[in-house]
């Protein structure tokens, strides 16, 4: 397994010298997505608290580096970090408010969606960070700025920020804390009644989560030159996140990044080809089918259904 | 002066109109096997869910050592010495059974590997050593019961709550579990028990404090509760007469 990851990231490494842009783009959509998928996994799959408003917390760090580059010039190197923060900061506020209250299964799906929601609105009527119509970035290739004239640069971003996603699950999967979060996701009162505090555990989760979540937001933003508030704190975005985890197996180290690579190019081809022939949002219809059939055939995920099958 | 381990006084729990636990009182003292018995909704179980932190008491007080543990969270209890098991157990079943008794190992052994071989020790001493890596889930009944308890004895407690952890065991299974508890009491845990098994109960407990309609109505030695006029009453109101009179 080991060995097989390694080799792999060799490969990715290795990968850019071959590819053409348009597939350049669709590897930096996967890794990124996989990405937000392994920050997610983190409080959504170890610790089974489902948020649902995660695309809140990249809004939250692509505003933040976004606002703080073109009002007062610091570099976004530094702002990912401001955002990071300030993402965990409201992560902390949401798990405080949602753990504290006890707030299960359905009522933190709830929170979760309200608080991205709420978000959503007071960026949109905040003229100070562009309202409604948005944050745009204007393009200079300085990677001061964040920004490469070379597709390959953002390539190697989206992937390192994948692996570090990766492993920061990885160290806390192997410790005390990441047992405890499957204990918590298992049977919260089981735990509790073993000595673990779970609320305590449950708010690391989130702060740790969030803030990863928070950190992409700078990648968003300047990969994309623009922040729109229906888009970056939108439900659409939120499901972006949660679908590649559960497609891929929440609650293990591969399952976000297999369901990135089987989701991303099927959202991106459906996108492109169906939405030429006028069928737009047909990569959604796409996304509910492949969710019914997982829910239905691998309620677990495509990765322990595989692993099941290599062990045999 | 010495206190007892667990010293239960005036303790009242209610759930709107009805009065589960009423103006209790016992103690267990260091070493020794209380247990505590009643007919079905007596309050036994609702009784451990407040000397574990699951529930607040309305009044009263709960000392361990000498120590409040009212308004203790349930992890801290478990913390200052206090592990229990739940009467309809509640394994994590996607965790392994090694993992499962780790989780409570972790409570006084930081760090994993520790934890690990403090919880296959206890898995060797509860015959459970053998389906270590098997997930909790496909455990029978009567190991799942054994699993509770592994879990609570991992967090090295210096009292363990037991609820009922021999119900729906056969003779043999019940036989074993006798011992578990005898040897678990030996190496010097004290031990609260309910338990409707009457003959475990007679054979394990150097004293019996039983409960009716959250009241108690009896307390003292095996001998003495088999032949109070009382106790024989409450159970009289029950169906399951045979099996709960000793
Ligand atoms: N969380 C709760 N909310 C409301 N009522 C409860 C709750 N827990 C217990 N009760 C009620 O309190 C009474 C005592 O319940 P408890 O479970 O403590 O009884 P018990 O002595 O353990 O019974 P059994 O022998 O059947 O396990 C019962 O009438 C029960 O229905
Ligand atoms: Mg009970």
């Amino acid at each position: 397994m080991k060995w097989a990851g390694a080799l792999a990231v060799l490969g990715l490494l290795a990968l850019p010298l071959t590819l053409s842009s348009y597939a350049l783009t669709i590897f930096i959509f996967i890794f990124f997505y996989a990405f937000l998928g392994q920050a997610w996994n983190i409080v959504g799959g170890y610790a089974g608290q489902l948020s649902a408003g995660h695309a809140a917390f990249v809004g939250i760090g692509g505003y933040t580096a976004a606002m703080l580059s073109i009002e007062h010039g610091v570099t976004p190197w530094i702002g990912m970090f401001a955002g990071a923060v300030l993402a965990g900061a409201l992560g902390a506020l949401i798990g405080y408010l949602g753990f504290r209250f006890g707030l299960r299964g359905f009522y933190f799906v709830l929170l979760t969606v309200a608080f991205a929601e709420v978000c959503r609105i007071l960026v949109s009527n905040i003229d100070a960070v562009g309202g409604a119509l948005g944050l745009y970035i204007t393009f200079t290739g300085n990677p001061r700025h964040f920004q490469f004239q070379d597709q390959r640069a953002y390539y190697y971003i989206a992937l390192a920020l994948m692996l570090l996603a990766t492993g920061i699950a990885a160290l806390i999967e192997r410790r005390r804390f990441g047992i405890y979060l499957r204990a918590i996701r298992e049977d919260e009162m089981a735990a509790e009644a073993a000595g673990v505090d779970a609320f305590r555990y449950k708010m690391f989760a989130m702060i740790v989560s969030s803030s990863l979540t928070g950190l992409g937001g700078t990648f968003y933003a300047f990969y994309l030159f623009s922040l729109q508030p229906n888009t970056v704190f939108g439900i659409p975005l939120s499901v972006e996140i949660i679908i590649r985890p559960i497609i891929g197996g929440t609650g293990t180290l591969v399952g976000p990044i297999l369901g990135s690579f089987i989701l991303t190019p099927l959202g991106e081809l459906s996108r492109h080809y169906l939405g030429q022939s006028g069928l737009h949002g047909a990569h959604l219809v796409a996304y509910g089918l492949l969710l019914i059939a997982v829910v239905l055939f691998l309620p677990n995920g495509a990765y322990p259904w595989l692993r099941a099958r290599f062990r045999r | 002066m010495s206190h007892a381990l667990l010293d239960v006084r005036g303790l009242s729990r209610r759930f709107g109109g009805l009065q589960a636990v009423r103006d209790l009182s016992f103690s267990v003292d260091e070493r020794e096997i209380v247990a505590l018995i009643g007919p079905n909704g007596a309050g036994k179980t609702t009784v451990f869910s407040l000397l574990s932190g699951f529930l607040a008491p309305d009044s009263g007080d709960m000392r361990l050592g000498g120590r409040s543990i009212v308004g203790r969270k349930p992890h801290e209890v478990c913390a200052l010495g206090v592990a229990r098991t739940f009467q309809i157990v509640r394994p994590f079943p996607k965790l392994t059974v090694l993992e499962n008794v780790l989780i409570g190992a972790l409570v006084r052994h930081p760090r994993r590997r520790d934890a690990e071989a403090h919880a296959r020790a206890v898995l060797d001493e509860v015959g459970l050593a053998a389906k270590a890596a098997q997930p909790a889930g496909t455990l029978t009944l009567s190991e799942r019961k054994r699993l509770e308890l592994s879990r609570a004895l991992a967090t090295e407690p210096r009292l363990l709550l037991l609820d009922e952890v021999m119900a729906g065991l056969n003779t043999t299974e019940v036989e074993r579990t006798l011992e578990l508890v005898r040897a678990i009491n030996a190496r010097g845990i004290a031990v609260l028990l309910i338990e409707h098994v009457m003959r475990a109960v007679m054979s394990l407990a150097s004293r019996i404090v039983v409960l009716n309609y959250g009241e108690r109505i009896a307390e003292g030695r095996p001998d003495e509760i088999a032949n109070d006029r009382r106790v024989i009453e409450a159970y009289l109101g029950e169906p399951d007469v045979d099996a709960a009179v000793p």
